[in-house]
């Protein structure tokens, strides 16, 4: 199974572990990641907040990038980037933008290259080989509140993705891994996103309103599938705590760094040295030495 | 020789701001067989009839073409003119040059010589017409009644009081319909089961009903005046002739679901009678649920039965009904539980939708008419509404108002507050609909006196936590954000069209909109009516509808069943096939090919030869003029009134020389 890797900026430097652990995982299942060559970045917020061809252009530049690679579609980590890929291919359905984005391009794209987050490529192996043949390391113990997050799921009839308000694919994954899944009620609800920027405050409360109630509702960490929302989750956790007034101290992992965990490698080729809360607690639970 | 007149429409200025109608007149009237040509601004109008009238005796003519709107909106007009004046109404065409022309195109010279080629056309059609008379087919005095709800009642107790008998069919084990479920009704608060069922029985027990509950339609064919409908009555496994009612297979049977009537907020046993006023008053066995239909033991019922009336054995039997009109009143759904999954239905147990908060408000509900948590049965101190659950949200595919939110849920709140005094209720709206007599009144009554707090804004979401129940939303008149903990949350769920509705109307040949409630033929002129004719609608498998407009089309139905079938034969268009008897070889293959089954075979006398031959005939009662047996007919001997081959060859005739000159260029 080969597909055409698209990292995306945050996997290159802030979110490097969500890199090494997908890469790690991805090995482990026997993904071949070709890194698309020359790629540039998605647009993100700043694109489509202040220019909508500009917004489509530079994910559709990836897809045409995409194509010559010559894979199964594309393999994307970050939900944000996910989520601008799909954008584009479902504005190239619109002929006037097809035709605006050919122009800028100066090739047509037909908006057809498949686009998958690597939660989807984990959830179709599993849908054709038991993952659980893979998991050599015990976490029945670990109690784990899978955090999605608004750019997976929203808006469905361009992601097309999950349930949007009770998405399960995560959850399914946490269970094939043996750990025990947190029922919580924010799985969706947004973090606050690149509001850390110039409103902070707002990132805190709605951040902090996840954390409070995963930690409530019994979890020992939580695991996300973006990398804004683990900085959200994560490097302003502190922040959190005082502005709620409480301790918090729950981990937060990325989901390939938990299966990492589960099939047996070691913290360090998952890069879990890297989080600002430190998992370590959780990691002696399930048998490992830090 | 032919004399025909051509009149052209201005149609005010829908058709003359793109069709030069001056040049039209002129050209009609350099056609061979026309005797006049001239243009009005408005034809359909007194003055614009009279002119016709007039010169239908001036100039002596023997053919009209009108050239103006579609033959659907003044075809009817211009054909009664034509027969005041003693013309055959069927020498009159229409030449459609608003929908089909100047409505859709804006080149004037272009769109004014398609007109002159529609006139052209319509001119050589109409000089091959001949006069035809209206065919007149006997009446089966007898309607059908689909549905038992408070549509299908009224409907059928108003057609009985005109002395015609009525067969209603209903889905359900009971007649009563989604009425019988409601406590009290706005704006008067009084009781729904008070004021229904009298009428449930009124309608059980007429000497003119016949009443099939927990039966279903499977077959309907023929035409307006003549419907010959298959009913399916499913196997009810209990024998309702020897069945005394005694309830004692209710009391033991062991197997328990829960029930449909109460929305889930109560347990129904296998063997069930919906609810303690149902009528007929006697059980049927949900085979879903029987154990001795599920695991082939049990028979607890059987055992039980002193009056033997248990029969495992019984079958589906279809019932065959002949009517001369029917009332559809299928009535509405809500929309399922998934939808909202942001709102926790069907998830958190104290989150209900309006329906389950009715049966809770009744006193012959699951609860006595108590209101209470469903997770621990404490009575709520806070009580959160929400209205437009689905109602009004594009992004759920239902951008639609339910109509009867706004209503209940003001209801739901002051009958919250008067049984439980000391409590608070909050009502989450994007408008208030009060518009209806007493309606803005009642909504008042409601903040007024009973104090209940209404936001206005929409609830992102709804969570448990411990026990409480958080609402999440926006209050947009303050501009805050709110978070009210409650003991209880109702749903004010948007109302859809029935389950099946699509594949009903699909058997009854009506129309029905994307959300499966069923197309009115005229939505301000002819609401109560489908485009099928003898075939009518009642209530909210029409669009959503409270019980006063429910009931008013329900008798608005009535009075058209009664209006059709109060004449002994009724009169239809003469636009159907008809067989030259002397050219068929009775093969029929249009017996075969015919979806309304119009051939019949007869015994044909040559009135030459005097020899006896069996031939095809077409029944002009059945045949709805659709011309699929002509192509099948390898002699020619089948030709459409109205549509002959010598008509339509004219038409195309007629264009002939465009067609060259398009070929030219």
């Amino acid at each position: 199974m080969k597909y055409a890797f698209y990292p995306g900026c945050s996997l290159e430097s802030s979110a490097s572990e969500y890199r090494i652990s997908t890469e790690a995982i991805a090995s482990a299942l026997d993904i071949e990641l070709v890194e698309i060559p020359n790629w540039i970045c998605c647009g993100s917020t700043p694109a489509h907040m202040s220019h909508e061809l500009l917004s489509l252009t530079l994910p559709a530049y990836n897809l045409v990038l995409a194509m010559n690679v010559g894979t199964e579609g594309v393999a994307v980590s970050c939900a944000s980037c996910y989520n601008r890929l799909k954008q584009a291919n479902h504005a190239m359905q619109d002929p006037i933008k097809r035709g605006k984005v050919a122009e800028a391009l100066g090739e047509i794209y037909d908006g057809t290259v498949p686009v998958k987050h690597m939660l989807e490529i984990v959830s179709e192996i599993g849908a054709k080989r038991n993952l659980k043949d893979l998991v050599r390391v015990d976490l029945s113990d670990i109690k784990v509140a899978p955090y999605y997050g608004c750019l997976l799921v929203r808006p469905p009839d361009v992601t097309n993705f999950d349930d949007p308000e009770d998405p399960q694919i995560m959850d399914r994954l946490v269970e094939v891994l043996g750990a025990q899944v947190v029922k919580y009620n924010f799985k969706v609800e947004c973090c606050g996103a690149a509001l850390a920027f110039p409103q902070v405050e707002i990132v805190k409360k709605l951040s902090g309103q996840i954390l409070l109630d995963a930690k409530e509702s019994g979890a020992d960490i939580v695991i996300v599938a973006c990398p804004l929302c683990h900085s959200n989750l994560d490097l302003r956790q502190r922040d959190i705590e005082k502005y709620l007034g409480i301790d918090l101290e729950i981990p937060v992992l990325y989901f390939t760094q938990l299966m990492g965990l589960a099939f047996g490698l070691s913290p360090r080729e998952l890069g879990l040295e890297k989080h600002l809360i430190s998992p370590d607690s959780v990691l002696k639970r399930i048998g490992i030495k830090v | 020789m032919a004399r025909i007149g051509v009149f052209v429409c201005w149609c005010g200025s829908n058709i003359a701001s793109t069709v030069d109608v001056k040049a039209v007149a002129k050209a009609a009237a350099s056609f061979p067989g026309v005797a006049h040509a001239t243009d009005y601004k408005y034809m359909c109008s007194d003055p614009g009839q009279n002119l016709i009238r007039e010169t239908i005796e001036s100039e002596h003519l023997t053919g009209l073409v009108v050239a103006a709107c579609s033959p659907r909106m003044h075809e009817p007009t211009f054909r009664r003119l034509a027969l005041e004046t003693g013309m055959n109404p069927y020498l009159v065409e229409m030449a459609n040059i608003r929908e089909h022309c100047s409505w859709v195109h804006e080149d004037k010279g272009e769109a004014t010589a398609k007109a002159i080629e529609t006139v052209r056309m319509l001119v050589e059609k109409v000089k091959r017409n001949s006069p035809l008379e209206e065919i007149r087919v006997p009446v089966t005095k007898k309607a059908l009644v689909i549905g038992g709800g408070v549509a299908g009642i009224q409907a059928g107790l108003d057609i009985v009081t005109a002395g015609i008998p009525v067969i209603m069919v209903e889905r359900s084990p009971s007649i009563g319909g989604h009425m019988a479920q409601l406590d009290e009704t706005f704006p008067t608060l009084d009781c729904s089961q008070c004021i229904l069922t009298p009428k449930m029985v009124e309608l059980s027990q007429h000497r003119l009903v016949t009443l099939h509950t927990f039966s279903e339609i499977d077959e309907v064919s023929g035409f307006v005046g003549n419907f010959k409908v298959k009913i399916r009555k499913k196997a009810r496994t209990v024998d309702h002739d020897k069945c005394t009612g005694c309830g004692i297979c209710m009391e033991k049977c062991p197997a328990k679901v829960s029930s449909e009537f109460d929305r889930g907020l109560s347990d129904r046993k296998a063997i069930y009678v919906p609810f303690p006023q149902a009528i007929p008053n006697k059980p049927v066995i949900d085979r879903s649920s029987c154990i001795w239909f599920t695991k082939g033991r049990c028979g607890v019922c059987k055992k039980l039965c002193p009056a033997e009336a248990i029969d495992f054995e019984e079958k589906d039997v279809i019932v065959e009904e002949q009517v001369g009109a029917i009332v559809v009143a299928t009535g509405y759904d809500l929309i399922d539980r998934g939808l909202y999954g942001e709102y926790g239905h069907g998830k958190i147990k104290d989150v209900i939708d309006g329906l389950q908060f009715e049966r809770m408000l009744s006193a012959s509900g699951p609860t006595g008419g108590k209101i209470v948590r469903p997770s621990d049965g404490a009575t709520p101190k806070t009580v959160v509404f929400v209205q437009c659950v689905g109602s009004r949200d594009d992004s759920k595919g239902i951008p639609y108002c339910s109509r009867i939110c706004c209503m209940y849920t003001a209801k739901h709140a002051m009958l919250y507050k008067h049984r439980v005094k000391d409590g608070k209720a909050y009502i989450f709206y994007i408008d208030v609909r009060a518009g209806g007599k007493g309606y803005e009144e009642f909504v008042k009554r409601a903040v007024d006196e009973d104090r209940v707090v209404y936001l206005r804004g929409r609830v992102s979401r709804i969570f448990e936590k411990n026990g409480t129940v958080f609402v999440k939303g926006s209050d947009t008149l303050s501009g805050q954000q709110v978070e009210i903990r409650a003991d209880l949350v109702v749903l004010a769920t948007a109302v859809t069209s029935s389950h099946g509705s699509r594949e009903l109307a699909q058997r009854l040949r009506i129309g029905f909109d994307q959300y499966g409630f069923f197309t009115e033929a005229h939505p301000k002129l002819r609401p109560v009516e489908t485009t099928t004719p003898g075939i009518y609608l009642a209530g909210a498998c029409q669009a959503p509808k409270d019980i006063p407009d429910t009931v008013s089309q329900a008798s608005a139905a009535a009075s058209k069943v009664i209006g059709l079938l109060s004449s002994d034969e009724l009169i239809r268009e003469p636009l159907v096939a008809r067989v030259d008897e002397k050219v068929c070889i009775a093969c029929f293959m249009c017996e075969s090919t015919c979806p309304y089954g119009a051939i019949e075979h007869v015994t044909w006398k040559d009135p030459e030869t005097r020899k006896e031959k069996e031939v095809a005939r077409v029944n002009p009662g059945i045949c709805e003029g659709c011309g699929a047996c002509l192509p099948v007919c390898r002699p020619k001997a089948l030709d459409l009134m109205g549509f002959s081959d010598e008509q339509i060859y004219g038409e195309i005739n007629a264009l002939s020389d465009l067609v060259k000159v398009i070929h030219d260029e």
